[in-house]
Formats: structure tokens, sequence, C-alpha cells
């Protein structure tokens, strides 16, 4: 698979403050690539070092397979949708959506047809004549992608497209970039701080701390099997556990994360399949969210585990464990996943 | 606390329920000193215009006419010193434009910290001291011995200075009583009223425009044209308004700097002093009111304020 932008070893650095170490990494061409975060954690200044705004320090950095080093934003066959959209306010929509035809000198009649075209690609027909000041924050958000899609690049890198809109609206975008992505078969380059979005739409992600990468992989493989204690904890919650308590629950020396959800919490006079690990334990809190139900044990011995149970039909429903109440534990032994890194 | 003090905590409470007495409270002192103190006078004024002198007995007849404008607007000498003031005026806020956007342009996008904090202080340094020493102190540097004199002619290059000074109407005797000379004086205390504007409307372009622009494939250049520009356009406006303005009404500068052609201020000055007739200096003084909303007409055509 030819790669779309490569990485070897790019190192940014602010002052004293190493924003990007070390990392590598290779997106391949046509993949949703998902660079996952918290704030500072250096996923946003390797987008801009693909966009060409950042220049690295140390290290190369190839986009469809040119080495781009010293080339500037407006060389570059990458495009770019701003978390504050930057839509130009002086333009209307139509102008904004065909800025990069109009600076490559595309006639008046092409451009307003083409700029129409990728209007209705993102479902805002009509709104041409508009001002990005007259339209909503779902509106802008379509409008800074039809005007970043316009003249076809490769590569699309999107920061944190929809981190300003509100819960609906952004299920139903993460739904429509998805599927946007798989009609125009070209690269996604998606930074968000949102391990759901970057779960349920990448093909692949990286999650980056403190500027370097931990783990590259697909959502199943971040998700079942993290490489290190942050991965475990940032992507989804994660009992983790080592040390002492490691060797007196699993028996093993070493660090050890468990879902909450692969726990199975036993009603009296279950019994778990035999090759399963059993504990016990006082529940201290119970939590009710919705589709499930979170419990906090302490388990006797010392040490402590997070239990997650939908809230399906039987199994308890609604009639649940409650705080202060005994309970026996249960989980299989391909739930404990060992920590390779150290990951700090 | 105020519930030790019911009678405040009462009027706190009335306050808050009525709003609108609140908003007339703060408001009743400084809307009067704005309506009748500054914008009364300024009207008593302009109605004088509409007041004429009697030929023969030298007093103000208190009758509404035009008499005083057609005055104004039938002598040559008249039209000769409005034309020139507002080319004056023009040309300084030209001059201050180009000088002045660099330099906002670096304060906004560049300079950072102590540097940032060192443009400000050369900006406005000029404005802490009194305007009269300074345009003195530009009366000297101009003269034909000043520092300017000598310069060229310790360079060998007297005879460019004195071919510059030979070019009719711009040129004179030296630099100290030429349009030239008054032209520099003028852009030299104005330019901290273009940059801070020009600055400021600057600094609110947000840097992820500028990037977006290169990032759809724009030269720096065409950036600055098609984004850069038009955004701190209105900033420029701003900035102009004040410099074509203030020259427009300034009588010290062609005084002291200038031949003794008379500018707009001038001929309010002395038709009001000497001269006595305040119907014709108050006529003289609503030209650069006329000129001021023409100008700004003609910016808003042009879309200086579409980017507010």
């Amino acid at each position: 698979m030819a790669s779309a932008v490569r990485f070897a070893a790019v190192s940014r650095h602010f002052g004293e403050v190493r924003a990007v170490d070390q990392v590598s990494f290779e997106v391949g061409d046509g993949e949703f690539f998902a660079m996952l975060g918290p704030s500072g954690s250096g996923k946003t200044t390797c987008l801009r070092l693909i966009a060409g705004f950042e220049q690295p320090d140390h290290g190369r950095v190839w986009v469809q397979e040119q080495d781009v080093d010293g080339v500037p934003p407006y060389e570059r066959p990458v495009n770019t949708v701003f978390q504050d959209y930057a839509l130009f306010p002086h333009m209307s929509v139509a102008d904004n959506v065909a800025y990069a035809l109009m600076v490559r000198r595309v006639p008046g009649t092409e451009r307003r047809a083409r700029a129409e075209e990728m209007l209705e690609l993102v479902r805002l027909k009509g709104m041409s004549a508009r001002k990005p000041a007259q339209l909503s924050g779902g509106q802008r958000q379509r409008v800074a992608l039809a005007r970043a899609l316009i003249s076809h690049p490769r590569v699309l890198l999107l920061d944190e497209p929809l981190g300003a809109l509100d819960l609906k609206l952004r299920e139903q975008m993460q739904l429509e970039l998805k599927s946007l992505q798989r009609k125009l078969g070209i690269t996604f380059i998606y930074v968000t701080h949102d391990q759901q979005e970057a779960l349920s739409m990448s093909d692949r992600l990286a999650v980056f701390n403190h500027g370097r990468v931990e783990q590259i992989g697909t959502p199943e493989e971040i998700y079942e099997h993290p490489a290190t204690p942050f991965v475990a904890a940032f992507v989804g919650t994660s009992n983790l556990v080592e040390g002492a308590d490691a060797e007196r629950l699993i028996g093993l020396a070493g660090a050890y994360s468990i879902r909450p959800e692969r726990i199975a919490l036993l009603a009296p006079g279950e019994t778990p399949p035999a090759d399963h690990i059993k504990a016990a334990g006082a529940i201290e809190a119970v939590q009710y969210q919705g589709a499930s139900t979170r419990y906090d044990i302490a388990l006797e011995g010392g040490g402590r585990l997070v239990v997650v149970r939908q809230n399906a039909e039987g199994a308890g429903r609604m009639n649940g464990p409650k705080t202060g109440e005994r309970a026996i534990l249960a989980f299989a032994r391909d739930a404990v996943q060992a920590m390779t890194g150290d990951g700090s | 606390m105020s519930a030790a003090n019911p009678p405040l905590r009462r009027l706190s409470t009335l306050l808050y329920q009525r709003p609108r007495l609140l908003l007339l409270a703060l408001l009743a002192a400084p809307l009067t000193w704005l309506g009748v103190i500054y914008l009364g006078s300024l009207f008593s004024l302009l109605a004088q215009s509409f007041f004429y002198i009697d030929g023969f007995t030298g007093q103000i007849v208190h009758e509404l006419s035009l008499r005083t404008y057609a005055e104004l607007l039938s002598s040559p000498a008249n039209w000769d010193v409005i034309l020139r003031t507002a080319g004056m005026a023009s040309a300084v806020t030209l001059a201050a434009a180009g000088i002045g956007f660099p330099i906002a342009y670096y304060m906004a996008r560049y300079a950072t910290g102590r540097v940032k904090a060192l443009f400000y202080l050369a900006v406005m340094l000029p404005l802490w001291s009194s305007y009269l020493v300074r345009v003195y102190a530009w009366k000297l540097i101009l003269a034909k011995e000043g520092i300017i004199g000598w310069t060229f002619e310790q360079l060998k290059l007297s005879w460019l200075l004195e071919g510059i000074l030979a070019v009719p109407v711009i040129g004179g005797p030296s630099l100290s009583v030429s349009y030239i000379g008054m032209f520099l004086v003028f852009t030299y205390m104005w330019l901290p009223y273009m940059i801070l504007p020009t600055q400021a409307a600057l600094e609110r372009v947000p840097r992820s425009l500028i990037e977006a622009s290169g990032d759809l494939g724009a030269h720096p250049f065409e950036t600055f044209r098609k984004v850069v520009l038009p955004l701190a356009f209105p900033g420029v406006v701003a900035g102009s308004i004040f410099t074509f303005s203030l020259t427009l009404g300034d009588y010290i500068i062609p005084y002291l700097i200038g031949s003794s052609r008379f500018f707009i201020g001038q001929v309010v000055f002395l038709q009001q002093g000497t001269a006595g007739n305040i119907p014709l200096a108050a006529a003289f003084s609503v030209v650069p009111i006329v000129i001021m909303a023409i100008y700004l007409t003609v910016a808003k055509r042009l879309g200086a304020f579409d980017a507010l």
C-alpha cells in the first residue's frame, strides 16, 4: 500500500517543551487515521507538520511519498479543516468554498459551478450568498469541509473538526464524515481528544501522550490490547492491576489491564467456568449510567476493581447488588492484558 | 454585609428591579456633557454660519441666510485654501498609511514581549511631549542650517536638496518654509494615530485565517491581498479619519512651518479673531465636516466597513 503520510523520528520543540518527540508512523493511502490524545500531547503539532505550518527540528516528513522538507503550505497536496473553521468573514460562502480555485486563477463560471457542486456534497445548497456569520456552527463546519475538498486533495487533515458542536450534531457529523471519506476514497487524518470518536470513525489510530506515540493500531487492537497503562486509561475505562495486587489476584508479577465490562458480577449461588479468576469484595459505590451500571468494588485483601454491567433484560435488571453488599467477581484469563511499555 | 445597612440595600434592590433607572443615573451626567456642552457648542457655531455680516456696519445680522456660504464659495481665494488643505490632508494620510502599515503589521504579527513593548513605547512616546515643542524641534531640523541640510552637505548632495526645493509649489527657500517640510511635520505628528488603529485591526485577524489561505494554495502576497488587507482595512480607515481630520483642522503647523499661504484652520482662526467675521469662520469650519462626510461615504462605498 502506498503511503499518504510518513513520519520518521520527527521532533518539534518549542523552547524547553518537546511538543513532538521522536514520532514515527505511516498512514496508508485512503486510510481514515485518527490521532488521539489529551490536549498538549502533540497530535495537533503533528497535523501542523503535515500541513507545513510547522517545520520539524529533527526527522523527516513525507507526503505522497515526497520529502516535504522546506516545502511551504501552499505547495503541499493537503488541505486542512481547522478547529475554529477559519472561514474568511468578509467573503460569501461561495467565495470561501471557491477560494482555492480563485488563487489558482480558475475562471469565474467554472469556479461558481464547482463551488455549487461542493456545497451540494455537504448538503448546503442555496446558502452560497450568505456570509459565515449568518450560519450555524454545524453549517460553518460543512463550509470549511467543502472549502478544503474543492481542489480534490489526496489527504485531508481535520483538526478536532467536531469539537465545537453539540452531542447530537456531532454524532450525525461523525457518520457523514465517515461516509464522505469512503465515497471520495481519500486519506483522512483526524485529530481528536475524544476516544469514542477515534474508536468509532478510524481505520487505525495513534494514541499520543507527552509528544510521543504510545500505541498505533486498529480500534479493536487499541481497546482490547492496550500496550501501556496510559492507553488503557485514556481509551475507555480500565482496571490497572500491578505489584502485590497483581500477584494476589492473577498470580503474576507485572502490570495488567482488565476492562470493567469483562468482569462478571456473580449472582448468589452462580458458579463461573473453572478456568476463570475469582475474587470477592465489598461494593462501595453503585452508579446508574443509563445503558449500564458501574460498581466500585473494594477487594478483600486489598485493591479495587471497577465493574460495568449492561442493564439488559434478565441479569437482575433494575434490581442488582446494592452498596455495602458483598460481591463475587469472575473474569476470564484472556481479559487480562499485560502492559508492555512503561508509557510514562 | 449590606444587611447592616438597610437603606443602601433597599436602593440596590430598587436599582436591580429597575435597570433603566440605573442606566439613567449612570448616563445622565456624561450625556448632558456630550449633548449640551460638546455638541451644543458645535451646533451653535454652525448656526452662526447661517447669519451674516452687514457690509456697512460690520455687525452680525441674526437672520437666517445663505449669504455667508455664497461669500465663501464665490471667492477663488477661499477655494484655493480649501483645495490646498484637502490636498495636504490626503497626502499626509497616504504617507501615514504607507509608513504606518508595515510598522503596525510587524507589531501585530511578529513582535512579542519586550520588543512589542518597545514598539508601543516608540509609537506613543512622542505623544507624551508637548505638541508645540515638537513642531519647533522640527522647525530647527528643517531649517537651512538644520540637520537635514547639514547631512546633505556632508554627503555632497546639497544640489539634490536644492533641486527638490526648486520644484515649484511644493518647494521653497528652505524645507522649513515649504510644503514638503509641512508635509513631513504633519506626517510625523499624526503617524501614531494611524499605527494604533491599524495595529489593533491586524491583531484581530486570527492566525488560522492566514494559515487557511496558505493551506488553500495562496502565496503569502496573495494571502495579504485577499485576506489580511481587507480585514485590516477598517483599521486603516479609522486611522485615516484621524490623520485626515487632524490635518484639515490644524492651524499651528501651517503657521509655523510653510509659506504664508493659508490653510482652513488659519482662516477660521483669523476670521473669528482679528477679522471678527464669526459667520465666515463658522462657514469655513463646516468645510472639513463636509469633506469628512464625503470621505466616509466613499470609504463605505469601497467596503471599508464590510469586515466590521
